[in-house]
This record gives structure tokens, sequence and C-alpha cells, in this order.
């Protein structure tokens, strides 16, 4: 049908594109991950599982992965919390108002990642928004320290950033689900409650379980806020394969951690697309 | 004609003693256009009531308002005694075949049809025989596990038929439920529809816009125009004496005669007949199969009205032709015969002057 000249053109530069700056990266660290360092800085190139053994042996490695998913965890329930809402009040309640609102939410994407986590900054820090309003309300005599360089301040901060990520899948899916939908089920006698649990939370979970994913993959990967605002105890890691990467100077170690997330990342997404599949009915 | 005269007699008919529906004075505006006006209308227990309107006429609108899913500007709406109109959809025991079926996509055929049976927390057993009886009415009870987009149009047709019967409502709304269907399927659908009527005894409302269907499947039809009621009656009475010239013209085929009457004498272009009428300008319909083809020495009897005229085409509609035949001072009527006529003939036609119907204009609205 198409001219093989055709065919080379549209296919050839996206095949370079992968190669270039996917399969060989990534292949590269693979290798990495099973190579060492020596004492002098240099990488051993003999290959062995050790890195894999450090991972999974030295506490603050795999503690960080666990504290980290505990985070991502924490951020995917709390922006499906406020993306579902959110997003079914615009779909089916906001009337002539919906674009608007719609364009509300969407706007905070065009704000850098990087203001929106110094802001967030400036009203936990000590000296901070809340903690001024706190105390000048006399409801705390000291500032609150828990509110920033903590877990807390991690998880508060990604919710922010990625709750429209979370609101815009399942934003997309309420607004395919046909109306006399909603419709034949009061016809039948259901209630907007019986309507909403037997009818259109059903049909929206494959907006829910990719809200769900991008929010969760996301936040595992984050390295900006716990930088800015976790603190020692917000470490996620992230941080620690940078680390690993650059001052530590250990990038045998630092590719298995990446391997694994990556390992860790693809099996969330193979899962949640079979999910997706199931939910949808067209 | 028999209804008519038994409506006429000192016992009132079950429609005027205590109709299962009544909508009284019933308009709806969206903003600033109108769609439905002053819209009064019983249906009677156990009817089967067609509300035929052409696209935009505000049939699908009436219909929402009976279901409950738009709210009339003004009037009021009764089922059995009751106040419908300020229930929500939920509450009213009145159910819905919709166009397109809305079939939940994520059940299954025989979760679909159990759906109002569960909301309403029947137990378990009564739900799956109900649900089971249901199957086996519209004959669906092999697809009872399959999920509504592994079946066909007239599938689904049937499994909405069911969900929705399934429930006992008072009432049975209709809205275009063949319109998605091939002729075939809905000719035979037609008929299923209505002995399945027959046999529940529902009453049941139908919104067409095929005047055909409307014809073979309804005890009475409310024709509406541009948002009003253009006649309601049964479908003998509005095809053999319709009220307006739309409605002559919309159900079947006619010829619309303007003429002048004067001392109880039509005249119309070159023919004249007798009429017991006011003098003044008046409206005639004539069917093309009230009008014959005779041979001009014939005499011609009582009442009976002579034109001659030219055939001008010809259409085949299967068991009948249809005949433009030009006249004299170009009136063109439509003939319906049972055979074809050589072109350009000459034709002497004659039609009973008891058949021209005088209608009302039917005036222009937008």
């Amino acid at each position: 049908m198409f001219s093989r000249a055709y065919r080379a053109v549209v296919t050839v530069p996206p095949l370079i594109w992968v190669t270039v700056f996917l399969l060989v990266p990534y292949l590269l660290m693979f290798c990495y991950s099973f190579w060492s360092v020596s004492a002098s800085q240099a990488i051993i190139h003999s290959w062995n599982f050790e890195n894999y053994r450090q991972l999974f042996t030295i506490d603050v490695y795999w503690q960080t992965l666990l504290r980290s998913m505990w985070i991502a965890a924490r951020v995917m329930l709390f922006s499906l919390l406020l993306g579902y809402p959110l997003a079914y009040f615009l779909s089916f309640h906001a009337g002539a108002r919906k674009d608007l609102f719609y364009q509300l939410v969407i706007i905070p994407l065009w704000v850098s990642y990087l203001v929106r986590a110094y802001a967030w900054k400036t009203i936990l820090g000590s000296d901070g928004v809340l903690n001024t309003l706190l105390q000048y309300v006399h409801l705390t005599k000291h500032p609150l320290d828990f509110l920033l360089y903590s877990p807390f301040a991690v998880v508060l901060t990604l919710t922010h950033i990625y709750t429209p990520f979370t609101f815009l899948p399942i934003y997309a899916s309420l607004e395919h689900i046909p109306r006399n939908l909603v419709e034949a089920s009061h016809d039948l006698g259901a209630s907007p409650l019986q309507t909403f649990w037997r009818v259109i939370f059903p049909l929206s979970i494959p907006g829910v379980v990719a809200g769900a994913t991008f929010a969760f993959v996301l936040s595992l990967g984050d390295f900006l806020a716990p930088l800015l605002l976790g603190g020692p105890s917000g470490i996620m890691i992230s941080n620690i394969v940078v680390s690993l990467f650059g001052a530590a100077y250990n990038w045998p170690l630092g590719a298995a951690i990446s391997l694994c997330m990556l390992v860790l990342v693809v099996s969330l997404l193979f899962v949640s697309e079979r999910l997706e599949k199931k939910w949808s009915f067209s | 004609m028999s209804t008519l005269a038994s409506s006429s007699e000192a016992t009132p008919s079950s429609a005027a003693a205590s109709p299962l529906l009544r909508i009284r004075n019933v308009a709806k505006s969206f903003g600033r256009s109108v769609v439905l006006r002053d819209i009064s209308l019983d249906v009677a227990e156990g009817e089967f009531l067609t509300i035929l309107g052409e696209s935009g006429s505000g049939k699908t609108t009436l219909l929402r308002i009976i279901a409950g899913f738009e709210n009339a500007t003004s009037g009021e709406v009764w089922m059995a005694g009751e106040r419908l109109d300020s229930l929500p959809p939920y509450k009213r025991r009145v159910n819905t075949v919709f166009q397109n079926y809305a079939l939940f996509p994520h059940l299954t055929v025989e979760q679909n049809v159990a759906y109002g049976l569960r909301v309403a927390r029947q137990p378990e057993t009564e739900v799956a025989s109900r649900v089971e009886h249901a199957l086996a009415r519209v004959k669906m009870t092999a697809h009872a596990k399959a999920k509504p987009s592994k079946i066909s149009g007239g599938q689904q047709q049937r499994v909405a038929l069911a969900r929705a019967l399934v429930n006992r409502p008072q009432l049975l709304l209709l809205d275009e439920p063949l319109s998605a269907l091939d002729a075939n399927l809905r000719r035979q659908m037609q008929v299923e529809l209505k002995s399945l009527q027959r046999e529940v005894g529902i009453s049941f409302v139908f919104v067409t816009h095929d005047q055909e269907e409307a014809m073979v499947m309804s005890d009475r039809i409310a024709l509406l125009r541009t948002g009003e009621l253009e006649q309601v009656a049964t479908p003998q009475e509005i095809y053999r004496r319709p009220a307006t010239a739309y409605t002559a013209q919309f159900i079947g085929h006619t010829n619309l005669l303007r003429g002048e009457v004067r001392g109880g004498i039509v005249r119309c272009s070159t023919l004249s007949w007798k009429a017991q009428l006011p003098d003044g300008p008046a409206l005639f319909s004539l069917r093309p199969e009230n009008i014959r083809i005779v041979a001009s020495a014939t005499p011609a009897t009582d009442g009976s009205v002579r034109v001659r005229g030219n055939v001008r085409h010809q259409a085949f509609h299967g068991a009948t032709e249809l005949l433009q035949v030009e006249c004299a001072d170009g009136l063109v009527f439509s003939v319906r015969t049972a055979s074809r006529a050589d072109n350009q003939s000459e034709l002497e036609l004659d039609f009973h002057s008891a058949d021209a119907i005088v209608v009302r204009e039917s005036a222009d609205r937008n």
C-alpha cells in the first residue's frame, strides 16, 4: 500500500531514537548492575550479583525502597480521594462551567514543578505561613517541626503535584459514560447513590486504575520533593540513586537499584493495563 | 368506529372514568425555544398509545417528562390518582425502553434484567425466578450469561424490554425502540411488541416518527406537531377523518382540495358538489383510494363527482399503483388503482362527495 521509501522514512527515525536513547542505555545499565567498583574507583568488569545482594541486605537500601513505596502509595490514595470527587463533580454537576473548572484544574500543570515545591517550603517551614498563622491564633506555642523536612511534607507536595494526573484519566472515563445509562438506572428505581456504586463507579474503573498508576509510578521515582522537603527521614530511593551515580561514585550499585525499580514499574504498568482492559466495555 | 360510538353513549369509557395517566396543560421550553405547549392527554389502563411526530415535534421531550428526566415548565402529570411530576424518576412506577436500549455494558443480560429488582432489595430467590421468567418471555434465556456487546441489536431490544417489564410497572414508555432495527426485524418486533402488550396488560406509551408503525400497533395515536397535539384518535379515525390538513398529509397519502362553499355547494376549480357546510373557503382531504377510474359512458350516480384528466406519472407500490392525474386548471389528483395505466392517456375520474373530508388548515408554526 505504501512505498518502501515512505515506510523507511516513517519507521527508521523512531527506531534509531529508541535504540540510541532507550535500548543502549538500558543495556549499559543492565551490564553495570553486575559489575563493581575498585578501591581506586575504577569499574571492574567482572560479572557478579554483589550489588543485588547489597540492595537486599543493607538496611538503608531496602528500607528506603519500602519507604518510597509507602510514600507513593499514600500519594496515590490521596490523589484518588481528591481527584475522583473533583472529576465526578466536573463531569456530572458542573453544567456550563465545566470547561472553566477543567482549565482551573489543568493550570497548575503549567507552573514549574520547582516553583510548586518551593511554595510548599514557604508554607510549611518553621517561619512559614502555616506555623506563623497557628502561633498567631495561639493554637501552638512553638512552630510545629513535623510539617517540613518529613515524609508528611513529601506526601503533601507530591499529592498536590500529581492529583491533576489522577484527575485527568478519571475525568475522561466519566465523560465516556453514556448519560442514558444513568437515566436507565434511575428509571429502574436506583437512587443516585445506588446508581453511583452500581453503574458509574464500575464504568470509571479504567480511569481510576490509570490515575492510580500515574500517581504511584511518578511519585515512586520522584527525587526533587524529598530533596527539597523530605529531610533525612523523607529520603526516597531516587535520592540514593542520584548520590550513587554522583558523589558516592558507585554506578554499579546505582544501576542495580535503578533496574529493580524499572522491573517494579514495568510489572505495575503490565498489571494496570490488564485491569483497565478487564473493566473496559465498548 | 365502534370505539367512537361507545364513548358517546351514557356509560363512560374507562379512559374517561379513571385514566391511568393524566397529562394536564404541560408546557416545556428550553431557554427561549418552546418545545411543548399546552399538552393535555390521557392514557387508559392497558392502552397502547402512540405519540407520533416528526423529529423536533417534542415527542421525546414529552416522554422524558413522563419518565421524570425532564421537568415540565408548567402543567401537571398524574398517574393513578397521584401527582407524578413531583417525584424523582427512581420513585415513579414507570419504566422506559430507551432508543439505544441503554443496557449496562458491564453487566450480563441476566444482571441487566435483575437490576431493578436488586436495587429494590427483592429476595434473591424471587429475583432469580422473575428474571428467568422475563427472559423466557422475550426468548433470551439462551443468552442469559452474555454481555450486551455480544448480542445483536434485536436481542438487545428484547433484553431492554425484559429489563423494564420485570419490574411490573404500571406504565411502560418506549422511545423509538425499533428505529435502529432493519425493516424485516422491525415488522416482526412490531407484532411481538403488540402481542406482548396484550399479554401483560400494561399501558404502553410508544414514541415513533413512523406513521405506519403507529397505525399497525396503536389503540390510539396522539399526533404531535411542533409542540402541539394535532389530533388524538384511533388509527382508523385518524386516517378516515383527519382533523387537519397536516394530519391528512402526515398519515398516508392524500389529495388536498381548496374550495369555496356557497349556499350548500362546494366549488373547487371546475368541480362542484353538494355539502352541508357554512359559506366560506374550505379545505378537503380526499384519499387516493377513494377515487375510481370509470368509463366515460357510465352515468354518474347521485353524489358522485366526475373529472377528466391525463396520466402524468405513475409509481408502483406493489399491490397498487399511484397515478398522478392532471386535470383542467392544473388540478392534480393522486389516484390509487390496482393496475397500471398508459402514460398520457386520458381518464375519467370519479369520487363520492362524502369522501372529501373537511379538514382544518394547519397553521405555520416554528
